[in-house]
């Protein structure tokens, strides 16, 4: 082996790290190239080698020569298949820098797999076949890579020995590949001529290629310069953790995402807009006078203030944006469909946010064609421009002015799972233009004049299963005893308020959202207000919920079986549906999500509405809502 | 002030690429301190863990480690991996918590007569997965690394684990930017890697410059070993049953990696400092990992193992 990667070892100069990222079409060699970087690195053990000897024999494509591909395919699901199914990250160095390489999937599917390597990558590496040229594919890893804010790309014109390392067919694939690119926001783009499987300009020029005067990759990656990319950005600061040992001692903990601080400087909490000096940036090696940029730090400041996780911490004269709503490219990852007004819970940057929703997709875009188009819900791996409401203001900025500040994550509340992930664009209401007007009569006041506690008494259940009957007499029953209610019912509110909306999932979760503000507008009015309506989405009746205080939601859920519903059929709904005259109709087409955890459960069968209206009014009492029996 | 006019007070002591991993593995280890309740550090002895334990110790600074370090004890380690692992709990104050899976002691298992496969399973998955439960841990930081085999190069950097800590390679999380979703429900757990993107050179290298304590394993000494299939195994203790063919003898050798000594193939090598390991290891023609018995049990075993719930 060469000892030109020790020479480096050791010495605190100037050696940096590149990530990148490989994308190409299923078959464009992508993991071969990947294969012959390590090989060529001499990042390859021969125990390793041995294994995909072994593995080419039981899998390769390549008949008797060693697939290099096998080495990087880890899984061995994937080995089977032979298609590369998720991200995986692959090392080599030299003596001047350290590389990561995403190695990400081609296949149309994986759309979330490529975004995913690309969030961290510097640069990318973009496979062509010399054979076919500039395809759907490869504009369609072209824009989400400049999407993802990828501004350095190679276009890697590979197998070009399969045609006879021609310069004509280069040029022309590189004039269409700039031609289409041109569009697209990247600041560099370097074409080169390569054969991954025999090596030809991978670490060194090629004699077969003698007409191309460029760099070889190797050369090129070691050179290009990342550093000023990031250089004259400002100040932000995500406050990760709250240090206090100690009376003695309070410190903010994160890393600089951008920009630089030192001691002495002002800053400013974004959200809250208090601002201080910094007293010290300490580090286990010793305090620091100046911290920069990639720096994990932790600082302290001269005054006490209110500080938490999520805060970002910034220079007055360049401040973040702080807004509660904001305009955002989404990707979504999630075989479950983005449904505009549903809640998800967000991450951005280090801030938390538990309850936002997507109130509008303004279009979806067609990644192969740039095309803008209508959509009423974001699919598995699909891409939208999105209007964003969050619970609570977030500090951020634009993610094509900080990628570290701009983009989120979007997760499943229930789930768990990450099912998006997004770059913000701007923001489209200042939070701080938008105080709450005061108003100087209040819930609290409200409610006393009543001499009552108001609520939300949330019916939920199939259609039939009696929501509407029950309701109805608890209803009367609190307006004999002197309360003051109202009834809020799902058909009714659709005859006006609802008058738009359908059946859709999309619809229905609007139905319910429309309701639910109607509802707490009412509680703050002082009323018990009682809901009937199907609500056949747990998310959503989360999303009631959370419009309230916590005692302020109580959840009936009128359990009557499938069989019985359709049995009583009052509406003769259910005969239409199975006979398909009705279209998603819950608990026939459409699903319906049973309450984990209800206040209040019904058991309709058996059972008098009369009887089980009391059993509320009981419950009711003894959560002190009513008084007395 | 003006930054524009002031620089470092310090010559910087670590290149750039090592500064940024190091920053890197920081923020994770905030990130699990700040979003989970019971967060551990599982803690090998090995030279990963060191270089974990020591960035955890910076991550905190000038907090004490807000979280204890776990050791899954096989029984059957190095004795001077054990005697490593006390002295640097004792130097740095942390807590330790040492876990051996007592049935598993009860009913013999062991690497010789039950095999590494089963002893694996027994004394170090079950084990951990027993000591998580014990204590309800809800987040364990792990020093694996993705350059170090195949199947942990997809591994994510927060690894979600269901009840039971089941691993489910199709059902992990996609992992952008630095944004980790950190959310778990009742029952389930995280593995933390937060050297993932570290190589083995960068470790030693990170060792070497930050003066990390290692075990002395790691540096050629004249220790006693026997050949057992195409390895060189150390005669650690009087518990290694030699064959009658088998008669230890002293030579100059060290560890690549560490682990059980009866499964820990030992290199022969003169190199006694960092700089002639890294020489050493440019020169080499084998992984790290090639000295361990348990990966090549059987074909895809790293990636079996880890669905049972292994490291």
């Amino acid at each position: 082996m060469d000892t030109d990667a020790i020479q480096g070892f050791g010495r605190p100069e100037t050696k940096d790290q590149l990530r990148f990222i490989t994308c190409g079409s299923v078959d464009d060699g992508k993991s071969t190239l990947i294969g012959r970087l390590l090989h060529d690195r001499k990042m390859i053990y021969e125990d390793q080698l041995r294994a995909l000897a072994r593995d080419s024999v039981k899998h390769g494509t390549t008949g008797d020569d060693m697939d290099f591909a096998l080495l990087v395919d880890g899984l061995e699901a994937e080995r089977e298949q032979g298609i590369t199914i998720d991200v995986a990250y692959r090392f080599f160095n030299t003596p001047h820098r350290s590389f990561m390489v995403a190695d990400t999937p081609g296949h149309e599917q994986y759309t979330r797999n490529m975004a995913t390597g690309a969030s961290n990558a510097q640069l990318a590496i973009i496979l062509i076949d010399a054979r076919k040229g500039v395809l759907l594919q490869t504009k369609r890893h072209s824009f989400i890579c400049s999407l993802l804010g990828i501004r350095h790309v190679v276009v890697a014109v590979n197998k070009i020995d399969l045609v006879n390392y021609s310069k004509e067919v280069f040029d022309r694939i590189v004039g269409d590949y700039v031609a289409f690119a041109s569009g697209l926001n990247f600041a560099s783009v370097v074409p080169i001529p390569m054969s991954a499987r025999y090596g030809d300009n991978i670490i060194n020029r090629s004699g077969n290629t003698d007409w191309y005067h460029g760099p070889c990759l190797m050369d090129y990656l070691e050179s290009i310069d990342i550093a000023s990319e990031t250089a004259g950005m400002p100040f932000r600061f995500p406050v990760q953790w709250v240090n206090r040992p100690n009376l003695d001692f309070r410190g903010y903990a994160g890393t600089i995402a951008s920009g630089s601080i030192a001691v002495g400087d002002e800053i400013v909490v974004a959200a809250s807009g208090r601002n201080s000096h910094v007293k010290r940036i300490a580090t286990y090696d010793g305090d620091l006078a100046l911290a920069e940029i990639g720096d994990a730090v932790t600082i302290t400041l001269e005054d006490e203030i209110d500080i938490g996780r999520g805060d970002i911490l910034a220079k007055p004269t360049e401040r973040p944006e702080v807004a509660d709503q904001f305009a955002a490219h989404v990707i979504w990852m999630d075989q479950e469909a983005l449904v505009p007004g549903r809640s998800y819970a967000l991450r951005v940057g280090t801030q938390s946010i538990a309850t936002a929703s997507i109130t509008a997709i303004k279009y979806k875009i067609d990644v192969n064609t740039r095309e803008r188009l209508a959509a009423a819900t974001l699919g598995l791996n699909e891409i939208g421009f999105c209007n964003i409401t969050t619970a609570l203001p977030v500090s951020f900025d634009a993610y094509e002015a900080n990628r570290r500040t701009g983009s989120f994550i979007v997760i499943d509340r229930y789930t768990n799972r990450t099912v998006g992930a997004g770059m913000i664009a701007f923001a489209l209401r200042r939070a701080t233009n938008i105080a709450w007007q005061p108003l100087s009569i209040g819930k609290k006041e409200r409610a006393e004049l009543k001499n009552q506690k108001p609520c939300i008494l949330w019916f939920t259940g199939l259609s039939g299963a009696g929501k509407s009957t029950i309701a109805n007499i608890v209803d009367q029953k609190l307006f004999a005893k002197s309360y003051h209610t109202m009834l809020l019912d799902g058909d009714n509110v659709r005859h006006g308020l609802n008058r738009d909306l359908g059946f859709t999932e999309a619809d229905r979760v609007e139905n319910i959202r429309r309701a639910g503000e109607v509802a707490k507008l009412m509680v703050d009015g002082g009323l018990i207000v009682i809901c009937a309506f199907i609500s056949p989405y747990k998310a959503e009746r989360e999303m009631v919920r959370d419009l309230v205080a916590k005692d302020e939601f109580i959840e009936v859920f009128v359990d009557t079986p499938i069989e019985e519903c359709v049995r009583r059929d009052p509406k003769g709904l259910y005969s239409k549906a199975k006979s398909g005259k009705i279209k998603n109709f819950t608990g026939i087409d459409a699903p319906y999500e049973v309450p984990s955890n209800p206040e209040i459960r019904l058991s309709t069968v058996g059972q008098k509405p009369e009887r089980l209206a009391d059993q509320i009014i009981e419950d009711l009492s003894l959560r002190g809502i009513v008084q007395g029996g | 002030m003006n930054a524009q006019n002031m620089t470092r007070p310090e010559t910087p002591t670590l290149p750039r690429h090592l500064r940024r991993l190091e920053a890197e593995s920081i923020e994770i280890m905030r990130d699990v301190v700040a979003e989970f309740k019971k967060p551990v550090m599982l803690y090998s002895i090995g030279k990963d863990s060191s270089v974990m334990l020591h960035l955890a110790v910076k991550a905190f600074y000038p907090a004490k480690l807000p979280f204890p370090l776990m050791h899954v004890d096989t029984t059957w380690k190095f004795r001077e991996m054990i005697a490593f692992r006390d002295e640097t709990a004792r130097r740095l104050g942390v807590d330790l918590i040492v876990h051996i899976n007592k049935e598993g002691v009860a009913r013999g298992i062991n690497p010789i007569a039950s095999g590494s496969s089963l002893h694996t399973q027994v004394m170090k998955t079950d084990a951990l997965k027993q000591a998580l439960d014990l204590y309800g841990f809800d987040a364990a930081f792990g020093g694996a690394r993705r350059d170090e085999e195949k199947s942990r190069a997809k591994e994510r950097i927060f690894s979600f684990r269901s009840p039971g800590h089941v691993w489910d390679p199709r059902n992990q999380r996609p992992e952008l930017w630095n944004l980790f979703n950190t959310r778990i429900r009742r029952g389930e757990t995280m593995r933390v890697f937060a050297i993932s993107n570290w190589t083995e050179l960068d470790v030693w290298e990170y060792i070497m410059l930050e003066k990390i304590p290692v075990v002395p394993l790691y540096f050629a000494k004249q220790r006693p070993v026997v050949h057992r299939n195409g390895a060189l195994i150390m005669v650690d203790d009087e518990r290694l049953p030699l064959q009658p063919n088998e008669k230890p003898e002293m030579k100059t050798i060290r560890f690549r990696t560490l682990g059980c000594y009866p499964l820990s193939g030992a290199i022969e090598s003169a190199a006694t400092t960092i700089e002639e390991i890294v020489a050493e290891m440019q020169v080499a023609t084998v992984s790290e990992r090639q000295g361990r018995l348990i990966d090549t049990d059987e074909a895809a075993s790293m990636e079996k193992k880890k669905r049972e719930g292994y490291f």
